[in-house]
């Protein structure tokens, strides 16, 4: 009588493993393994997977691996996951040495200017990913990913966590809603993800479910550093609800619009002119302001439109976002160059900056500028340009002592 | 079979047979220390006299021409065509060769196709003894694996003419496929409803074959006007239904790039190019096929209009690209060695500043000069570069043969050699310790250019000087190597290969740089 085999992955997918395993009653071992490269692979391919197995504590049943070219990291996940699909009470895992590379910190007031997107469970994205600086990196584990491929996607995106460099950029993960996405911080959560982008919240009881369990699950592994936060709003409900979500945890550092699901939600078409999400918008940016954390743009779909994309992050700009999602590398760059300051906005914050320093070393309590008095919020935006400013390579570091 | 030989160590401390097919070769010596004394070869003299006076020399099949040709057993049929992997007439060459039972020959091809597998058979049943020219697709697996009765000998295109013009291949018959000529042999490659371009890589098999068969699909009235191939080196014409098919001459390798990391690469070569000062008013560059150079052209376009830069020349391999620069006026001339596009071919044909050159303008080692080492900077591919800026181009990390030189070790000799290359494929790190098969020597090599940073050679002082304060992203190549080496999962298990030499790399001056060994499977 032949076993039901568990498959993960496609045989068709470059660069990716497909996997499948059948549990034996014979209580033997066999693993298959077949590789083009084999020739170049073949012992590695042999010891990540016989250490992947100790690792699970599996000792019978039939593998086989097709290799297609993936990474290593990506093949303990699909053999984590076809194993643990033909056994769901098996509790053990194979976790990839986690890289000093990938334990880097991240901070509440960092510039979230570009998120860039990657399909949780497409690892060749990821490789690279970092390269192209976008300020975040977002591991989708939601809408990217096949409902077939959910439970690997989330071993693929802990691997990820552990394996990879971003080079910097903040370490986002999109959770699934509901259920699965509280399972989804539970294999997360330990591998110093930076911040939890939580899809479709419509109120703060939502939010606050996700960072209950995300505290709970920092406390059962003793991790010190914070989660942030990221509710994306698409929803009528979820809109007017902004202010509530966006003062919902201290550990919201941000509040996004998504506008596919929000303009279908309120019986729209989603246009470029883009009135009818201009009240939403709009609520969002106060929402944010009002709680003190950064609002944040939805993606803009069209690849090939790079001047699309320009005219919809200066739109997103003057709306007073400060952020903008990406689905290519390739639209990073143009939202930096959009998201950064102008001449004359560079040389009033100067000037702004260079007065309070000087009423500083005067030990002078009010600044004033032109016989103008500057509030402290105006310094501090002023500093922000500044920063930004230094962030897009358009002012130096040093630029005081010119 | 392989073949087990007597190997020397060369002066790149490679192991290189002596014998390459009953032909002494030299190992190679290092670069321009090779020079041969003596006369170039020459075809047999002939008298005008023994060609008909009405200078019609059409023949009525490919057999009756052979046959005039005095097709015998053992002998070298070389050819160009241009279609890449739409020719249509090589296969029909060697099946009529083989009707006539003729036995033990030696193809000498500008450059085979995987179009050109049926060529197998003919070196199952002995009609081919062993091909000389680049090795694609199935033939080089064929080859590979030692099938072949001869080794493999790969010439660059400049290696090609330099063969033939100091003797050491000798061409009994030439086919040269063309997409007009009239009936006393005068040909082009710009029109005809086959037009490739130009014949620039055939004009070597015109001026040195003992005879020369001109075959096209377009007959057209004497004159056959322009001529990229004089009919006064022609033996006879054959008139067949279709040559070739001209929508194959773009290759896989000349579409532009979608990978965001292989158009980073392309836009850090473009912006290499300029901080290192290369991009100036007058200069010139060459960028090979490929998606990446192609990619390379279009951000250095955009980058030589904000600066109001205009280069003298550009070296192609043309593409649309390149004809869209030449038309915006940032070039005065394309100086094209074969069109990878039907733009290419169109512009060729319709704009006097489209020039057809031949491998020996370009590339010839018995040319007094050549215009590689004129130009200021070259981009080009690669499959592995080693720690040393050795580079790769016909294997695989595998050992497997599966890529022709091309014009690339010629264009080494460019004062600024760029290889814009992603750091790895897969699982595969493309910078290694040693590169399997050395093709071109690390001394003429003088930029990588990774997506994970741009290594300079050690050597070239005055590049690591011009963009140091550029901002762009410059790295020790030993560093990019452990990045991606830890990523991937640690440098490549080396394949085992066997003491059987199946195939050898020639240098540009005939010597002999590496070998190709079987792997042992």
């Amino acid at each position: 009588m032949s076993e039901k085999s568990y498959m993960s992955g496609n045989s068709e997918v470059k660069s990716d493993f497909c996997v499948s395993y059948s549990t034996e009653n014979s209580g033997e071992l066999n693993i298959n393994i077949q590789s083009k490269t084999a020739i170049l692979h073949g012992s590695k391919l042999k010891s990540i997977t016989e250490k992947t197995l100790s690792d699970l504590g599996i000792k019978s049943g039939n593998l086989t691996i097709i290799d297609n070219g993936g990474q290593y990291f990506v093949l303990q996940a699909r053999i984590e996951a076809s194993v643990k699909a033909a056994n769901s009470k098996l509790k053990t895992e194979s976790l990839p040495d986690f890289k000093q590379h990938s334990q880097y910190k991240s901070f509440r007031d960092r510039f979230r200017r570009s998120r860039l997107y990657l399909p949780g469970n497409q690892a060749k994205l990821m490789l690279n990913a970092g390269i192209h600086q976008p300020d975040a990196i977002i591991l989708d584990l939601e809408d990217s990913v096949a409902p077939d491929e959910k439970d690997v996607a989330r071993l693929i995106v802990r691997n990820a966590l552990r394996t990879l460099d971003f080079f910097g950029a903040e370490r986002m993960v999109r959770i699934n809603q509901g259920k699965i996405g509280l399972k989804d911080l539970e294999e997360i959560v330990p591998q110093n993800v930076h911040l939890i982008l939580v899809p479709k919240v419509e109120n703060a009881k939502q939010l606050n479910e996700v960072d209950d369990k995300i505290q709970q699950i920092r406390k059962d592994c003793g991790r010190k550093e914070p989660v942030f936060l990221m509710p994306i709003l698409e929803s009528a409900t979820g809109i007017l609800n902004s202010l509530e979500i966006a003062k919902a945890s201290k550990s919201n550092v941000a509040i996004a619009i998504g506008l596919e699901d929000y303009t279908a939600d309120i019986g729209v078409q989603r246009t470029n002119k883009g009135l009818e999400s201009l009240f939403a918008r709009s609520q969002v940016v106060n929402a944010a302001r009002s709680a003190g954390i950064q609002a944040i743009d939805t993606v803009f779909s069209d690849v090939n439109d790079e001047d699309g994309l320009r005219t919809s992050v200066q739109e997103a700009k003057e709306l007073g976002f400060e952020g903008k999602g990406c689905i290519h590398p390739r639209q990073i760059k143009p939202v930096h160059e959009e998201l950064a300051p102008s001449e004359s906005e560079i040389e009033k914050a100067k000037k702004i900056i260079r007065a309070f320093v000087e009423a500083e070393a005067k030990g002078q309590g009010v600044v004033s500028l032109d016989s103008k008095m500057i509030d402290p919020p105006v310094v501090k935006r002023a500093q922000n340009t500044i920063n930004l400013a230094v962030a897009t390579g358009l002012v130096p570091k040093n630029w005081k002592r010119n | 079979m392989g073949q087990k030989l007597k190997l020397v160590k060369n002066t790149a401390g490679r192991m290189v047979p002596t014998m390459v097919n009953g032909v002494q070769s030299i190992p190679f010596k290092g670069i321009g220390k090779y020079i041969p004394k003596g006369s170039k070869a020459a075809p047999p003299i002939r008298a005008c006299h023994d060609f008909p006076t009405s200078g019609d020399k059409v023949v009525s099949s490919l057999k009756e021409a052979l046959e005039k040709c005095k097709i015998n057993n053992g002998m070298t049929i070389s050819n160009h065509h241009h279609f890449r992997n739409g020719d249509l007439v090589m296969n029909q060459v060697f099946n009529t060769l083989s009707k006539m039972g003729k036995k033990n020959l030696r193809w000498f091809p500008s450059a085979s196709f995987p179009c050109h597998e049926p060529m197998i058979q003919h070196m199952e049943n002995g009609v081919i003894h062993h091909i000389e020219g680049s090795l694609n697709g199935s033939l080089g697996e064929y080859a590979s694996k030692g099938k072949m009765n001869g080794l493999a000998v790969l010439r660059s295109h400049g290696g090609r003419w330099q063969a033939v013009q100091d003797g050491e291949v000798h061409i009994d018959i030439a086919i040269i496929a063309a997409p007009t000529a009239d009936s006393f042999g005068n040909c082009t490659g710009d029109r005809g409803p086959s037009a490739c371009g130009l014949l620039g890589f055939g004009l070597v098999d015109s001026l040195y074959a003992d005879y020369v068969i001109v075959v096209t699909d377009n007959l057209v009235k004497f004159p056959c006007i322009p001529w990229q191939i004089q009919g006064n080196n022609v033996d006879h014409v054959v008139v067949l239904d279709k040559i070739g098919d001209p929508d194959k001459i773009v290759s896989g390798t000349t579409r532009l790039t979608k990978s965001p990391d292989r158009l980073y690469i392309a836009e850090l070569t473009a912006e290499f190019v300029k901080a290192a000062g290369i991009m100036q008013d007058g200069f010139s560059f060459q960028a090979g096929a490929g998606g990446t150079a192609l990619a390379f052209a279009i951000y250095l376009r955009e980058l030589m209009k904000e600066a109001g830069v205009k280069a003298r020349f550009i070296r192609a391999g043309s593409t649309k690209y390149l004809v869209e620069m030449l038309e915006e006026g940032l070039t005065d001339y394309i100086l094209d060695g074969q069109t990878f596009d039907l733009e290419g071919v169109r512009s060729m044909r319709e704009n006097s500043g489209h020039i057809n050159t031949s491998p020996f303008t370009s590339y010839n080692w018995h040319g007094k000069g050549n215009f590689a080492s004129i130009l200021d900077t070259v981009v080009l591919g690669a499959t592995e570069v080693d720690l040393n800026f050795n580079a790769n181009v016909v294997t695989h990390s595998d050992g497997q043969m599966l890529h022709g030189i091309g014009g690339w070790q010629n264009c080494l000799f460019s004062k600024c050699t760029i290889l814009p290359i992603p750091s790895f494929r897969n699982r595969i790190p493309i910078i290694v310790d040693e590169v399997t098969t050395l093709v071109g020597p690390g001394e003429l090599i003088d930029v990588i250019v990774t997506e994970r940073g741009i290594a300079i050679n050690p050597k070239r002082e005055d590049l690591i000087k011009a963009t140091k304060r550029s901002g762009l992203p410059i790295r020790k190549i030993e560093e990019i190597k452990k990045e991606v080496d830890e990523m991937v999962g640690g440098p490549l298990e080396k394949p085992e290969f066997t003491n059987e030499v199946v195939g050898v790399v020639k240098w540009v001056d005939g010597t002999v740089i590496d070998s190709i060994f079987k792997v042992k499977q």
